[in-house]
């Protein structure tokens, strides 16, 4: 009897599964599928006849393409280098330096920057853009997002520093390294996983942006992807799916490449010295 | 080579205060080991001569110069940590060689040098691989190189064998008593294991609640412990402690009665009804019989066989007395049973907890 409602116990656990599975892998199914059809459908089928013509009229759209392979690019990138940067320095300083109140700061810069959304503070940013100068320029796109993501890349790279036991720190001081040297020789190459982290999830909420791009600027040269999308759609507003799904599939793989690259090349992972 | 003075060194953490008005000198290729009990400032003593913490007060000399306010890399010390602290990104030789990289040695050098430490302490066939790939006690030898690899004129070590097991722990500590011997620098060590200090030091300073109670060499200290802290703290099993009542030439506990007259010198100044405690090792304790003038009476509680000694506790008079017994076969008492040992290894601690001393 036990064992039947075990297995009657597994059997309900993996439909349930399968069930939830399907909900999440259909659309990523139809994407991948879809491109390759020569007509449009919202239903997922293998492409048949198979044909790569979508992907060729998305290639002669040069304002997508410049789209995606440089303005995207470029405005992700350099929030990526920004914020990275800037993120590893202050979280270095809040989770190390004795500062009053440092823990009030951290929780109080992340709870902040989620209450007021992006959208909410649309105007103001605006006009700081504009009276700076900035606007129509990829550097006020960057800025933007930048402003807008530090404060949570901070807290997550804060939480990284923290985990860093200073033992390796004092080692490096006590060897005869500069405050600096052991930064860069030691605290920099540990928590490089960390800056991995936080540059991948910055990239890839830039390259998903659409609002601030949109709102900040004016020429059609330095849309990004997300915008130039649109350029996919009828005179009437209705997407033409088979094209949109192509640049869609586009689209997604300079993540994928940069998520397999810094996997590859960095690790997520982190070796052991400390001995606990 | 170098020797290391305190000056009335106070640290505070806020109203903390982790080392209360320390003086002392450690001398030139002397080994000295900070015995004492976690958060007794011992660590914070060792962190203030590395440079890591700043004294409230006071001053710290290395050799004739004053280093109180020197930053870590201007004191030239070499230090081993509890966990070791080795880079885990760089190989075993680049941390090895990393002091003399930031001294700005050649590469070429650096790897002659690392190497050449790291033969010493026989992990020369590590020297590729990375922190994560080697065992504890490699580890422990990898910082232990790291330390003396640039020559420095002190080695501090906090803690540094209490992350080993125990068989290694032996191993390592007879193999850096010998390697400091060897090399003769000045050494501070940093331990809560009596038998690390015992094994190893010239001079152990016993440390409780900031305070050096009292600094000396290893057997002088477990021979004539100043406190009962000291002569609790030292020896394992530690020192047995009775509290007893000083009254008409006697010392007196609810079972037992002790005549005082062979210690009138040290009770010259006390007074009668005075409470005391008497110590004594176990070492010293034996079964009583009824010929037995010392005897304390009292409840066999356990008998812990140890193979080359024994352990027998005794209950007496509401506290726990233990001997320690050598020879083949377990003594077998039960029930009531008496210790009997010899006066003169017989410590008399007055009512402050300071031991009275033979005039």
């Amino acid at each position: 009897m036990r064992v039947v409602k075990h297995v009657l116990g597994r059997v309900a656990f993996y439909v349930v599964a399968a069930v939830f599975a399907a909900v999440f892998a259909l659309p990523l199914l139809w994407l991948v599928f879809a491109p390759f059809g020569s007509r449009a459908t919202l239903s997922v089928a293998l492409p048949d006849p198979f044909t790569l013509s979508n992907f060729g009229r998305v290639f002669a759209n040069t304002f997508a393409v410049r789209a995606l392979f440089q303005n995207s690019i470029i405005q992700a990138v350099g929030t990526m280098i920004l914020v990275t940067l800037l993120a590893t320095l202050a979280a270095y300083a809040l989770s190390r330096a004795p500062i009053r109140g440092r823990d009030v700061l951290s929780y109080g810069l992340v709870l902040f920057s989620s209450i007021v959304t992006g959208t909410a503070a649309m105007v103001p940013i605006f006009l700081l853009i504009f009276n700076l100068g900035l606007i129509d320029t990829h550097m006020g796109v960057i800025l933007v997002f930048t402003g807008g993501l530090l404060p949570a890349a901070i807290f997550i790279m804060r939480d990284f520093v923290d985990s860093i036991p200073r033992s390796y720190e004092e080692s490096a001081l006590v060897a005869g390294a500069s405050p600096w040297g052991m930064f860069r020789d030691i605290a920099l190459p540990i928590v490089r996983p960390g800056m991995m982290v936080v540059g991948v999830w910055t990239f890839v909420n830039v390259w998903g942006g659409f609002l601030v791009p949109f709102i900040l600027l004016r020429s059609p040269t330095k849309m990004p992807a997300a915008v130039a999308i649109y350029s996919f759609y009828t005179e009437g507003g209705t997407p033409i799916i088979t094209l949109t799904t192509a640049y869609a599939l586009l689209y997604t793989l300079p993540v994928l490449a940069l998520y397999l690259f810094v996997n590859w090349k960095y690790g997520f992972r982190f070796f052991g010295g400390i001995k606990s | 080579m170098a020797n290391v003075t305190f000056r009335s060194i106070t640290k505070q953490f806020g109203a903390f205060t982790a080392v209360n008005d320390v003086s002392f000198e450690i001398a030139d290729g002397e080994f000295v080991c900070l015995l004492g009990p976690s958060g007794c400032g011992k660590t914070t003593t060792l962190r203030m001569i590395a440079g890591l913490e700043q004294p409230t007060s006071g001053r710290i000399l290395i050799g004739a110069a004053d280093v109180t306010e020197a930053k870590p890399k201007e004191r030239d010390i070499g230090m081993v940590f509890q966990d070791y602290a080795l880079f885990p990104h760089m190989t075993i030789a680049d941390n090895i060689a990393y002091p003399l990289k930031v001294r700005g040695v050649g590469q070429a050098e650096r790897r002659r040098r690392a190497a050449e430490v790291a033969k010493n302490l026989s992990i020369d066939q590590l020297l590729d691989r990375r922190p994560g790939q080697i065992s504890g006690g490699q580890q422990q030898r990898t910082s232990v190189a790291r330390a003396v690899v640039h020559k420095p004129k002190v080695y501090l070590f906090d803690e540094p064998l209490s992350n080993l097991d125990a068989k290694l722990r032996l191993e390592a500590r007879s193999f850096l008593k010998h390697l400091q011997r060897e090399l003769g620098v000045t050494s501070l060590y940093v331990t809560h294991d009596q038998a690390e200090a015992m094994a190893m030091a010239d001079r152990v300073a016993v440390m409780d609640r900031g305070e050096i109670v009292q600094f000396g060499p290893p057997l002088e200290v477990y021979r004539q412990p100043a406190t009962t802290f000291v002569a609790n703290f030292l020896g394992s099993p530690p020192m047995n402690l009775l509290s007893v009542r000083y009254a008409g030439g006697a010392f007196a506990s609810s079972t037992f009665e002790l005549d005082a007259s062979p210690f009138a010198g040290r009770l010259r100044d006390v007074r009668d009804g005075s409470e005391l405690t008497l110590g004594i090792r176990p070492e010293h304790v034996r079964m009583g019989g009824e010929g037995d003038r010392w005897r304390i009476p009292g409840e066999v509680y356990a008998v812990e066989p140890l193979g080359p000694e024994s352990l027998v506790t005794l209950r007496v008079a509401g506290a726990l007395v233990t001997a320690r017994l050598f020879g083949d076969d377990p003594p077998t008492a039960t029930g009531a049973a008496s210790f009997a040992f010899d006066p003169a290894h017989l410590h008399v601690f007055g009512q402050d907890g300071r031991r009275l001393a033979a005039r």
